[in-house]
């Protein structure tokens, strides 16, 4: 999705603003959002990208304008109603109804480390072939979907070369809406900053991208 | 911080609201988000980061492991909770400048940086990161001859960078303990350079 999300490249997005000392969180509601969207993924009612496509899906006003935290709390408020945990009523009363029955809790005490350590599956499997090679040249697709995509806008269309083969990893376009679980080759893949940014750009400097066999054509 | 000025002032009744509708529900335990967060406050964090990057400047074979299998390596010192296990380790040299940026959301390796800082996450860096990382070094007080290459990675799939800075000179005698103590969450993000206390500039 071209959302404002996609940001790479823009120049105009104001100073760095830089905090010495900065605590991890900087109010507890911070702290309170990041440990409920940690807990609540454990009911695995959404997969990673499709949270990642819940933030995108903010509109783009919103999405700049709001800190980190907001936009967690904005999406987690969106995806307990969505996803049937919580009802319209229940989130706007902040009142269970009455009659509603009450769960476990799908995170106790006692799996927070086996939750805390457990990471994405691996990255290695036989059976799914690459398309690309190390040292190959490719082009990024130039794609415009209007789901999920981990393409960004300035690598579309640009020519680089595959420096690594990291395995295999979900398919996030179509991970996010639900439509399988597809596994490709993520490669590593160079771009000149040049290709990318035109001729002013260091001619020694890169950037590296992690695309997958879907993202790439022969260039 | 602009940011949070901007944040509004409901949002901690808004949150405290979420919280008790989900424990009354039963769907979450507030000592389980409690251990959540006490883990991220103190558990984890760029000390961890700096350990692994000591042990690889005192430990050659170390180091080779390191930027051959990172995520054995940093499990050998004991880290390893997830967003991590497809972790890499990108080392800079007199000739080679890494960078990390994540431009479509946050990612960052937590098991050794811990949550990533602000400035991170916020559109200045994600949007110029890629297109002026020489101009954001600056920002940060690092100027880069012209001969040295700089090399961004963009943490566009599950895979994390973790950046392995260059051992200052004028370091030689220091144990492990004390060259971690030198070692900035900001090296490892390779927006700065590993300097010497008398020599630190601020960003």
């Amino acid at each position: 999705m071209n959302g404002a999300h996609d940001m790479g490249g823009q120049r105009d997005m104001g100073p760095l603003e830089y905090e010495k000392n900065e605590p991890v969180f900087h109010a507890p509601w911070e702290a309170r959002v990041y440990a409920l969207t940690r807990a609540m993924r454990a009911w695995g009612k959404w997969n990673l990208d499709a949270d990642r496509h819940a933030l995108e899906r903010l509109p783009p006003a919103d999405y700049l304008r709001m800190s980190y935290y907001e936009r967690w709390f904005h999406r987690l408020a969106r995806q307990v109603v969505e996803y049937g945990l919580v009802s319209k009523e229940e989130f706007d009363s902040g009142m269970a109804n009455p009659g509603s029955t009450k769960v476990t809790p799908s995170m106790t005490l006692a799996t927070v480390p086996d939750w805390l350590s457990r990471g994405i599956p691996s990255s290695e499997d036989p059976n799914v072939r690459p398309r690309f090679t190390v040292h190959q040249r490719v082009r990024a697709r130039h794609i415009n979907p209007s789901g999920h995509t981990r393409l960004p806008r300035y690598a579309r269309g640009k020519a680089g070369v595959i420096v690594r083969d990291h395995g295999v990893y979900l398919f996030p376009d179509s991970n996010a809406h639900f439509q399988g679980e597809t596994r490709q080759h993520v490669y590593s893949v160079r771009f000149a900053a040049t290709e990318l940014w035109g001729d002013d750009a260091s001619p020694r400097d890169s950037v590296h991208l992690d695309l997958w066999d879907d993202y790439l054509e022969r260039a | 911080m602009v940011e949070r000025a901007r944040v509004p002032s409901d949002l901690t009744l808004r949150v405290k609201s979420l919280e008790s509708l989900l424990v009354e529900k039963g769907l979450v335990d507030p000592v389980v988000l409690d251990a959540l967060i006490d883990t991220m406050e103190h558990k984890v964090g760029p000390r961890n980061g700096a350990r692994v990057v000591a042990r690889a400047w005192m430990d050659p074979v170390y180091k080779q492991r390191l930027l051959e299998n990172a995520p054995a390596a940093i499990a050998e010192l004991g880290y390893t909770s997830g967003q991590g296990e497809h972790t890499l380790v990108v080392e800079n040299t007199a000739r080679v400048h890494n960078l990390v940026v994540c431009t479509l959301c946050s990612c960052y390796p937590w098991p050794v940086l811990g949550l990533p800082p602000v400035w991170y996450k916020s559109a200045p860096y994600r949007s110029r990161a890629v297109i002026d990382p020489r101009g954001i070094l600056r920002e940060f007080g690092t100027q880069l001859p012209d001969d040295v290459e700089v090399r961004v990675w963009d943490s566009t799939a599950e895979l994390r960078y973790l950046v392995l800075p260059e051992r200052p000179a004028g370091t030689e005698l220091m144990n492990e303990e004390q060259l971690a103590s030198l070692i900035t969450r900001d090296a490892m993000v390779g927006v700065a350079k590993v300097t010497l206390p008398t020599s630190r500039g601020n960003p």
